[in-house]
C-alpha cells in the first residue's frame, strides 16, 4: 500500500538537508586521447566545492563486475561518449550545472570502431591500445556431438543471419544515490542498486578503500531490469563523498545521462544453420554469435556464455557447434538486461525454426512441440534437463488457446486495409549464476520484542516483488498474518550477504535461505515457549498467529511475551542457502570461468497476433499470450505480473525500441525519441501458467523474472511473415519494411 | 534574494504561502521545498508522467510547469488523494489489483486516473488506456493498471450511490 499511495521512499527521495550535489562531465565523443581537462573556471564558480579529474582518483580507478577495465574517471583515453572525464561537487544543482558547463576538455579525436565485425578485422582501431587479443574480448566454443558431420545426414538445412539491437532499460527511476564519508574514513551510501553487497567491493577496489568500511543501503528500486546491476553512480558518488568533508552528497543522473552512460542490452549478430530430417526431427545446429560489448567488458563474457547455453532454444538437437565472440567497440556499454543474452539467442533460433517449418511444410507449432526438450534430454550445451522441463507443456498450453486455435477464422476477418497474422515461439531461460561462483544468500530473521517478525532481506526488490514474496513465505512458514512480518530492505550493515537481484534467482535463493531460518525460528519459539508453559516436550507445542499454544493443556504464551523476555541475539535466527550446480557438467565451455552451465531452467511459449496496416505499415500487436513453467506457483498474481511486464518489454524490443546509434552516438537519447510501449501500444497481455515442481525450490518454485521476455520478438516476427510475408531478420521491425513487404506482394 | 516572488496556492487542501523563484520547476518546488516526494521525476521532459499532479482538477506534468503558474491554483498530489491508513479508492484498487510493481510511476498514474474518473465515472477499458497513455510504466504492461481503473470506477460508483 505504501507504493500505491506514493509514500514509499525511493533512493531518489532521500535528500538530507544541506546536502551537496555531485555530477559528472561526460566526454561526448566516442574515442579520443585526453590532453587536458581544464577545471579552473569551474572551480572558481561560487558554490562549487570540488572539481575532480582522473588524477584525483585513489585506488585502481577501475570498475567492472568480473573484468576491471572501466575507469571511474578517465585519465588518458575516452572510449565512449558516456565516459566521465570530471566530477563536480557543488552546493546546489544550479551551481553544479554551471560548473559542469565551464569544464573545458582538450581531446584529440581517435578513429573509432563502431561495428563488432569491423572491430575484429585486421588493422581496426584498438579500443584498448596494446591489449593482447586486440578488440576480441572473448571467444568460446560449445560443442556436443559432431555437428559438421551431422549436417551431411540432414534432409533439410536452413541458414540465416539475424541481428538484435541494443535495448535501453528505461526504468523510470534514474540511477541515483546519496553518500557521505564517515568519521573513520569509510563511506555510507544509499543507492538505487541491484547489488549492494557487491557494490562495497566495487567501490573498495576502484577507490582503494576497505570494502568493510563501505555501507550500502538499497531501498525499493524504481525499476532495474539489469540496468542497475553494476556500478552506475556508486563509484562516482563514493569519490565525491570522499571530498565532501563528511557532508551528504547526492547524485542523480538525468534521463539523457542515463541514455548516454547507462548499460544497454548487447547488440548481437547471430548466424544459424539448422538441419533436420524430412520428418522434422532436429539433427544439427551450427551457430556463431557476435556481441558488441562496447568499450568495457562489464558482463559481456557472461552474457555471451548464457546466450551460447541457450542458442539451440528449448529443443533437443543431438549435434551442436556453437561459437561465441564478443568485441570491444566505441559504442555504448553493453550490460545485463532481463534475458541476459538469451533474448538475442532466442530470436535467432526461433526464426531459424520458422524457416525450417516453412521448408518442411510443417506447422511451426508442431515442429516446436515435436522437438521440445523433455526431462532427461540434453540441451544444446549438453546439460541434462532435470524434471520438470515444461517446454512442451507451455507450447501445448498456448496452442490450446483461442489465439492460436482459432487463428484462421480471425485472420479471415481482417478489416479493410489490414492484414493479420499469428506467430508462435518457445523459449527457456536458465536461473541463477551457474557454475563458477556460489549462488548464495544468507537470511536473517528476528522476533521483535513486540512479537512480530522482521525479515532482513539481502536482495533488492527492483519491482519484481521478491520482498512481498518473502513476507508471504515467512508468514506461511511461521503461521502468522502477513501484517506481522516486516521486511527490512537490503543494508550491508544490517542484512547478511547475498548475491545480486538478477538472474531470476532472488526468490529461489533467498527464499530457500529464509525458509531455513524460519524453520530454526519455529524450533526456537517452541523451545523458549516450553519454558513459559512448563512443557517438557516442545514438539507438542503449536505456533499460532501471535502465540505459541500447548494444545494438551490449553495454555499459551504470546509471541510478544517471548520476544520481550529474550536477549536480542536469541531473538535472531540465521540460515543460508547455496544453489546446487550441475552434477556432471558437460565437457565443454571450459573457457568460461563463471556462469556456465546452469542446472535449472524455466520455460515459456508465446503466441502473438498482429495486424499490419496496408497504408502506413504500422503494426498493431493485437494479442499476446504467454505461458510459463517456473516450478510450482507460489504467488500467482506475482507470476502474472512478471509475465506481463516481461511480455511488454519483449513487445517493445520487437516493434518499437530503437536507440539509433550512429558512430557511437545515441540519436534517440530520450523517452521522446526512444519509444517504449504505452498503454495504447499493448493488448491485454494474457498469461497462462503451467504448473511444475522444482524439488529444490522454496515451495517448489523456480525463478521466472526473465523467461517471459523472449517470446514476443520471434512470435511477432513469425506473425508478420504470416500476415505480409516479411522475413524479419533484425529488430525492431519498422513500418517501412512492413510496407515494402506488402508492396512486393501486391504491386 | 532578488527575483523572488511570494506565491499562494492550496496544496492538498492546505494553503501554501512560499517565497520562491518564479522560474523554479514545480516538481522541484513540491518535492524539495515542500517535501512531498510522491511526485516523482522520471524524465524531466514531459514524456513519462511520473511527476503528474492535479492543478485545478487537471492532470499536469510538474516537470514542465514553473512555480509562478501555481499562483491561486488548487494543487493535489498523490499524497492529497490518500494515505496508507486512508487510501483513495483508486489507490486501494491499485494495491488490490496488483497494479503496482516498482511503484515509481504509480503516484503519477493515480493522479491521471483521478482526473479521468472525475470527468468520466464509468470509463470503458479503452478509455482507461487512453487516459493513462501519457504515463509510462516499464514494469506492468499496463494490464493490472487498467484492471485497477475499472475496479476503482466501480468502487467509487457504489460509494456515491
Amino acid at each position: 500500500m505504501s507504493k500505491a499511495v506514493g509514500a514509499e521512499r525511493f533512493s531518489t527521495d532521500i535528500a538530507p538537508p544541506g546536502c551537496l550535489w555531485a555530477g559528472a562531465r561526460r566526454a561526448g565523443v566516442p574515442h579520443a586521447r585526453v590532453v587536458a581537462v581544464h577545471t579552473r573556471e569551474a572551480r572558481a564558480l561560487p558554490g562549487v566545492v570540488a572539481v575532480l579529474t582522473g588524477a584525483d582518483v585513489p585506488g585502481a580507478n577501475l570498475q567492472g563486475i568480473v573484468h576491471k577495465d572501466q575507469p571511474v574517471l578517465v585519465t588518458d583515453t575516452v572510449r565512449h561518449a558516456g565516459d566521465a572525464v570530471a566530477l563536480v561537487l557543488a552546493e546546489s544543482r544550479e551551481a553544479l550545472a554551471g560548473a559542469l558547463s565551464l569544464i573545458r576538455t582538450e581531446l584529440v579525436p581517435l578513429p573509432g570502431v563502431f561495428d563488432p565485425e569491423q572491430a575484429l578485422a585486421p588493422g581496426a582501431p584498438l579500443v584498448h591500445s596494446g591489449r593482447e587479443g586486440g578488440n576480441l574480448l572473448a571467444h568460446a566454443l560449445v560443442e556436443k556431438g559432431d555437428a559438421p558431420s551431422a549436417f551431411a545426414g540432414c534432409d533439410v538445412v536452413v541458414e540465416g543471419r539475424f541481428e538484435t539491437p541494443m535495448q535501453e532499460h528505461a526504468f523510470l527511476e534514474p540511477p541515483n544515490g546519496t553518500a557521505r564519508m564517515t568519521r573513520d574514513g569509510g563511506i555510507e551510501m544509499t543507492a538505487s542498486t541491484q547489488a549492494p553487497f557487491r557494490d562495497r567491493f566495487e567501490i573498495g577496489h576502484a577507490l582503494g578503500l576497505n570494502p568493510m568500511r563501505v555501507r550500502v543501503r538499497a531501498p525499493y528500486l524504481g525499476g532495474g531490469f539489469g540496468g542497475k546491476d553494476g556500478a552506475t553512480v556508486q563509484c562516482l558518488l563514493a569519490l565525491a563523498a570522499l571530498h565532501g568533508g563528511g557532508r551528504w552528497v547526492k547524485m542523480c543522473w538525468s534521463r539523457g545521462e542515463t541514455f548516454l552512460a547507462g548499460y544497454k542490452r548487447h547488440a548481437a549478430r547471430v548466424r544459424v544453420r539448422l538441419g533436420a530430417s524430412r520428418q522434422g526431427t532436429l539433427q544439427a545446429l551450427d551457430c556463431a554469435m557476435l556481441f558488441d560489448s562496447g568499450p568495457y567488458a562489464h558482463l559481456a563474457v557472461e552474457i555471451m556464455a548464457l546466450a551460447m547455453e541457450h542458442a539451440g532454444g528449448p529443443y533437443l538437437i543431438p549435434h551442436t557447434r556453437i561459437e561465441g565472440s564478443c568485441a570491444y567497440t566505441n559504442n555504448p556499454v553493453g550490460g545485463a538486461f532481463r534475458g541476459f543474452g538469451v533474448a538475442q539467442a532466442s530470436f535467432a533460433v526461433e526464426r531459424a525454426m520458422d524457416s525450417l517449418a516453412q521448408r518442411l511444410g510443417m506447422d511451426p507449432a508442431e515442429l516446436r512441440l515435436k522437438n521440445a526438450l523433455r526431462p532427461g534430454d540434453l540441451n544444446c550445451a549438453g546439460v541434462p534437463m532435470e524434471s520438470p522441463a515444461g517446454a512442451a507443456e507451455c507450447l501445448e498450453a498456448v496452442m490450446a488457446h483461442p489465439a492460436w486455435k482459432e487463428r484462421d477464422a480471425w485472420k479471415a476477418q481482417a478489416p479493410a486495409c489490414k492484414r493479420r497474422g499469428v506467430g508462435i515461439a518457445a523459449s527457456f531461460n536458465a536461473m541463477g549464476y551457474g557454475r563458477g561462483l556460489p549462488d548464495a544468500a544468507a537470511a536473517k530473521l528476528e522476533l521483535t520484542k513486540g512479537g512480530t517478525f522482521r525479515v532482513f532481506n539481502s536482495v533488492p526488490d527492483m519491482g519484481q516483488g521478491n520482498a512481498a514474496a518473502f513476507a508471504l513465505m515467512a508468514a506461511e512458514a511461521l503461521n502468522q498474518e502477513t501484517a506481522a512480518i516486516e521486511v527490512v530492505q537490503p543494508d550491508t550493515r544490517l542484512c547478511l550477504p547475498a548475491g545480486s537481484s538478477s538472474a531470476s534467482r532472488t526468490t529461489y535463493t533467498f527464499g530457500n535461505a529464509l525458509l531455513k531460518a524460519c524453520g530454526a525460528m519455529r524450533e526456537k519459539l517452541k523451545a523458549r515457549a516450553a519454558l513459559f508453559l512448563l512443557a517438557d516436550e516442545p514438539d507438542r507445542l503449536a505456533i499460532r498467529p501471535g502465540a505459541v499454544v500447548d494444545e494438551a493443556t490449553g495454555r499459551s504464551v504470546s509471541l510478544s511475551q517471548i520476544g520481550s523476555m529474550l536477549q536480542r541475539d536469541d531473538r535472531i535466527c540465521i540460515d543460508q542457502f547455496v544453489m546446487p550446480v550441475v552434477e556432471n557438467p558437460p565437457d565443454t565451455g571450459k573457457e568460461f570461468r563463471l556462469g556456465f552451465p546452469h542446472r535449472m531452467y524455466s520455460h515459456g511459449a508465446c503466441v502473438c497476433a498482429v495486424e499490419a496496416d496496408e497504408l502506413t505499415g504500422q503494426v498493431e500487436l493485437v494479442r499476446c499470450v504467454t505461458a510459463v513453467e517456473c516450478g510450482r506457483v507460489f504467488d500467482s498474481l506475482g507470476v502474472e505480473r512478471q509475465v506481463q511486464g516481461a511480455a511488454a518489454q519483449g513487445a517493445g524490443f520487437a516493434l518499437l525500441e530503437d536507440l539509433h546509434v550512429e558512430e557511437g552516438l545515441i540519436r534517440a537519447d530520450g523517452l521522446d525519441r526512444y519509444l517504449i510501449p504505452t498503454a495504447l501500444d499493448l493488448p491485454p497481455l494474457e498469461c497462462v501458467s503451467v504448473e511444475g515442481d522444482e524439488p529444490t525450490g522454496p515451495h517448489g518454485l523456480k525463478g521466472m523474472g526473465e523467461v517471459g521476455v523472449h517470446g514476443p520478438a520471434p512470435a511477432v516476427a513469425q506473425a508478420l511473415e504470416d500476415a505480409v510475408g516479411l522475413v524479419a531478420r533484425r529488430l525492431p521491425v519498422n513500418p517501412q519494411e512492413v510496407l515494402e513487404a506488402m508492396g512486393g506482394e501486391k504491386p | 534574494m532578488s527575483g523572488m516572488v511570494t506565491l499562494t496556492f492550496t496544496l492538498n487542501g492546505a494553503p501554501v504561502r512560499i517565497e520562491t523563484s518564479p522560474g523554479r520547476r514545480v516538481v522541484d518546488l513540491i518535492r524539495e521545498d515542500l517535501g512531498l516526494t510522491a511526485v516523482k521525476e522520471g524524465c524531466g521532459s514531459g514524456e513519462c508522467g511520473a511527476c503528474a499532479v492535479l492543478v485545478d482538477g487537471v492532470a499536469r506534468l510538474s516537470c514542465l510547469m514553473l512555480a509562478a503558474q501555481l499562483e491561486g491554483r488548487e494543487v493535489v498530489t498523490a499524497e492529497g488523494l490518500g494515505t496508507i491508513d486512508d487510501p483513495h479508492p483508486i489507490q486501494a484498487a491499485f494495491a488490490a489489483a496488483g497494479a503496482v510493481q516498482c511503484g515509481y510511476c504509480t503516484p503519477g498514474m493515480t493522479v491521471a486516473v483521478a482526473e479521468l474518473l472525475a470527468r468520466n465515472p464509468s470509463p470503458q477499458r479503452h478509455e482507461a488506456r487512453e487516459a493513462i497513455s501519457g504515463n509510462l510504466c516499464r514494469c506492468t504492461g499496463y494490464v493490472k493498471i487498467v484492471d485497477a481503473v475499472m475496479d476503482a470506477a466501480q468502487a467509487m460508483g457504489k460509494e456515491t450511490k
